[in-house]
Order: structure tokens, then sequence, then C-alpha cells
């Protein structure tokens, strides 16, 4: 029995030892660990120079514009925070929607980053179109709400 | 109460109690996995309504989130076992290890693979060096390792130790998995469905989920008993009841050809 104890104090030791050697690594590695920076990241230079790295957020609401070819789009990525404009040339993902999370692979060059590849990030939220109907109506209700309480201040 | 327990414990712990129990025990999980998956299909492509964004691509989450959580469950299980394993030195343990692996490969691949098909119309891609999928990758590649590992050595005993510590250490990518879509920026999106929150999911899509969930539960169970069975046989031959249950026969066919 009490080698038995030995051997799994042993391996609970070793396992624990393990864990913070792993916690300190993925720590260390956090940055690179990342598939994207925010408009903030890039604003404020945190980005790497010269070469392509991932910008992701959520496309600006009305930002986004066609070109007349009908492939090249500008549109806006924001963290709520900052905003840069992204230009791509390019077929969209279907999930692409303004309003939606985007991850966008390019290179920023005058102000404008220029991708070539746009990715459309999913939420976790599933549900039927009915309900998603219900739930819009319902914010478009509780807006004008708001907006009628304001009025009658 | 637990002194009754421990004692079943022990009992189920020795390979010749154990074979016959699983033997038992092998169809009723089978019947319950083919029926629950009749039901968790039928109710993920009938019942469950259509996504109010992806269409019908997304039903594709019936296999894939079930099988990812299976991936990962499986090889907590497995791990678990290593450490009895180890600690305990019991055969049974693990013989229960080696045999859970094959179907915790089976489950990782299928979520993968399932998880590029559903990327492709989704976000745009079917692959990307995210947190959620390289650390799911290398849940792939440590089954893989276990597995080789084990069948690179041939004295089963020493195969069982080595494997097991690789099976201990692997451990560590579970919890990366799991919070990697809340620690990282990925592309993966978050939980839909995580204990102590209220699920992000219509109820029939999630009900048809949680069926096929127990489905692949109650299969993982019989195909890992069905391969535990035949590892006691080929790792008991040597003892009398494994000899009387498969040996007997043949002895008569031995007489036979000297007579």
């Amino acid at each position: 029995m009490k080698t038995r104890h030995k051997r799994m104090a042993f391996i609970l030791v070793g396992l624990a030892g393990l864990a913070v050697a792993a916690g300190l690594v993925l720590n260390a590695l956090n940055s690179n660990l990342a598939l994207y920076i925010s408009p903030s990241d890039v604003k404020a230079g945190n980005m790497p120079k010269g070469t392509a790295f991932r910008l992701g957020g959520m496309v600006v609401e009305g930002s986004l514009k066609r070109q007349d070819d009908g492939l090249t789009v500008y549109f806006d990525v924001s963290d709520n925070v900052e905003t840069v404009t992204v230009t791509y040339t390019g077929i969209l993902p279907d999930l692409f929607k303004e309003g939606t999370g985007v991850v966008t692979q390019g290179k920023m060059t005058d102000g404008l980053f220029r991708a070539s590849e746009v990715l459309a990030k999913h939420d976790e939220n599933y549900m039927s179109p009915e309900v998603a109907e219900m739930l819009e109506k319902g914010e478009k209700a509780n807006q004008a709400a708001a907006a009628a309480a304001k009025a009658s201040y | 109460m637990a002194f009754k327990n421990s004692i079943a414990w022990y009992y189920f712990s020795s390979p010749k109690n154990f074979y016959p129990m699983a033997g038992r025990l092998i169809p009723w999980f089978w019947a319950l996995s083919i029926t629950l998956l009749v039901v968790g299909l039928y109710m993920g492509f009938f019942v469950a309504p259509t996504d109010y964004k992806q269409g019908e691509s997304y039903r594709i989450i019936f296999i894939h989130v079930p099988a990812a959580w299976m991936s990962m469950l499986i090889y907590l299980v497995m791990a678990g076992y290593a450490i009895i394993g180890l600690a305990w030195k019991l055969r049974m343990a693990e013989m229960m290890a080696s045999a859970l692996a094959p179907t915790g490969a089976m489950f990782t691949f299928l979520a993968l693979w399932t998880g590029a098909f559903w990327g492709k119309p989704t976000w745009g891609t079917y692959w990307v060096w995210d947190a959620r999928l390289t650390s799911e990758l290398i849940l792939l590649f440590l089954y893989i390792g276990y597995i080789s590992l084990q069948s690179a050595i041939d004295d089963p005993r020493r195969a069982a130790r080595a494997s097991a510590l690789l099976a201990i250490v692997g451990v560590i990518n579970l919890p990366v998995i799991y919070w990697s879509v809340t620690w990282w920026n990925t592309l993966h999106q978050g939980a839909s469905v995580s204990p102590g929150m209220e699920p992000k999911m219509a109820s029939d899509m999630l009900t048809a989920m949680m069926v096929m969930t127990f489905a692949f539960w109650t299969y993982t169970i019989a195909v890992v008993l069905m391969r535990v069975r035949r590892t006691v046989l080929e790792r008991e031959n040597q003892t009398s009841w494994v000899k009387a249950l498969v040996g007997a026969p043949k002895e008569k066919s031995s007489e036979g050809e000297k007579q």
C-alpha cells in the first residue's frame, strides 16, 4: 500500500510541475498564439512591420463599399475603440456581413490594410430565422422605447 | 457501502472477472448507441430548425461537437486509467487505457475533418493555424504517438508504463484545447454550451446535439469493451481460464489428429 501511495504522489507532483511549466511556456508564447491583432494594436504600432499579419474585429455597419469591378471592396474593421480601413479584391465568404466579426490577412501600407485573405468569424449563437427576427424586432422596439423615453424628458 | 464498492472494484479489476462482465454489457451498449444515433440524426436533420445565419451547413455540429467533446473526454479517461495503471500496477487499467486510444483518435480525426468541411463555407477556409485548431491537431498526434509507442515495445508491461507516461504528460493539452477560445484570439468561435451558462443555441438543436453525444458515448463504451476483451485474451493467454476458454476446441482437434 505504501509504495502505491508513493508512486501516486510521484505522478501528482510530476503533473503539477508539468502544469506549471506548461503555464509558463503558454504565457511566454501568448502573443504568438493569438491568431490576429486588433485595430487598437495597429494604431498603437504593435504589429509586425513590413510583413503580413492578421487583423481582426467587427465590420463597421455601413462601411462596406464595392468598386465598379465588382470584386474590390473597402470596409472598416473596428474593435469599438479604433478603426482600420481594409481593401480586398476577391470573393468574400458567405457569412461576411456588416456588423459581424472578420479576420483578414494582409499588409499595412499608407494607413490602408491591403488584405490578401478575408475570413468570416462566426459567433457562438445558433438559432432559427424566426427567433432571430423576433430578437431583432424586440431590439428595435427597445431602441424605440429608449428614444421615446429620452424625448419625453 | 463504501466497503462493498471497493470489493466490486477489486473484483472487476481482475481480467478473469472483467471479461464475462464486459461481454454481458456490450450488446446493451450497442443497442443504446444505435437507438440514440437514429433518434439524434433524425432530430438533427429533420426536427432542429435551420440556422438564421449559416442555413443548413450548421447541421455538421451534430457530429462535430459531440466528436470534439468525446476526443477530449476519452483522452481524460485514458490518462486516468494510465495513472491507475502506473500507481497500482493494475493490468486491467493498463488494458483499458490502450483500448480507449484508437476510438479517441478516431473522434479527434472526425472533429478535425467535419470542422474543415464546416470551415470552408462558414469562415472561407478549411484550415487556419489558430489555437483551437492547432491544439486539437496536437491531440490527434498525442493519440497517434501513444498508439505507436505502445506497439513499438514488445513487452506489454513496459509498453503500458512508457505509453502511460506519454498519456499523462499530454493531459496538459486538454485545458489548452478547452479554453483556447477564451485565452487567445482565435477564428474558432467561443463555446455555445458550457457548464454554468445558458446555452446560446435553440433548444431543439441542443437536444439533438446532446442525444448525439450520448450516442457517441455509448458507442465508445461498446467498442472499447470489445477491444479490451480481445486484449485480455491476448495478454492473459498463459492463464488457465483463457486456455479453458479458447484452447478447448483446439485440444479436441489435436486429439482428433492423434487418432
